[in-house]
């Protein structure tokens, strides 16, 4: 079993959103552009509510944003 | 490379820069008398306590100057807050350094228990100090850069 099984579509949905930058997006979820870093390299999964946070942020539900599997590549 | 990034290796190297040119600096004032002289111990007691304050001092004093340079040349604000991210790292960096530092404690009181000098318990407290300050700045460096 990996360690980091939560994936997400991060990168791509700030692409698809004006191009939203790191720091816009960090702003909205409240967390600092390293954590952003962190979740779009993979290397961090973040905790339930920031994962509702940053969905709310793209206006998506929690499953269109984040997944759960072994491959967890976007 | 982000603020937190920058931050942890300019912490790492203020660490390592503080503790080399302040032993430097005491080094040449080590007194002549006997292991166990009042003058001696007077000594590392001073060492400790001067270094402590010497250190914080400098952290903040480089920490104000990290920011500055940091604003000017990446027209960015530093993050105002810690998120959790920045919290769960800050706690592996303060387990791993604590860690380190009880190691060093108990190898202190180890040496005077087979009858060592009391310089060597100061020496082994004060290089477990350094060692648990690197120790928790490369957690951080290494978190951050790698997650968590």
């Amino acid at each position: 079993m990996g360690k980091h099984l939560v994936g997400n579509h991060i990168r791509k949905l700030r692409f698809n959103h004006n191009e939203m930058t790191q720091q816009q997006l960090a702003d909205l979820a409240g967390v600092t552009r390293q954590t952003i870093v962190s979740l779009e390299k993979g290397n961090y999964s973040p905790s339930l509510e920031l994962a509702f946070r940053i969905a709310r942020a793209f206006n998506l539900s929690l499953e269109e944003v984040f997944f759960y599997g072994d491959n967890i590549k976007p | 490379m982000t603020y937190q990034e920058k931050k942890s290796i300019v912490s790492l190297i203020s660490v390592i820069l503080i503790f080399g040119s302040f032993c430097l600096y005491m080094y040449p004032q080590h007194p002549e008398g006997g292991l166990g002289s009042s003058e001696t111990l007077r000594y590392w007691g001073s060492f400790v306590l001067i270094l402590t304050l010497v250190s914080i001092v400098a952290h903040i004093v480089i920490s104000i100057m990290f920011n500055i340079i940091f604003r000017i040349t990446t027209k960015e604000k530093e993050p105002a807050f810690a998120d959790e991210l920045d919290k769960f790292i800050e706690l592996k960096a303060h387990r791993n350094s604590f860690f380190i530092f009880i190691i060093g404690f108990l190898l202190a009181m180890g040496s005077l228990i087979i009858y060592q000098p009391s310089q060597m318990m100061f020496v082994i407290l004060i290089i477990s100090g350094f060692l648990s300050d690197v120790t928790g700045s490369f957690t951080k460096l290494y978190h951050y850069r790698k997650g968590f």
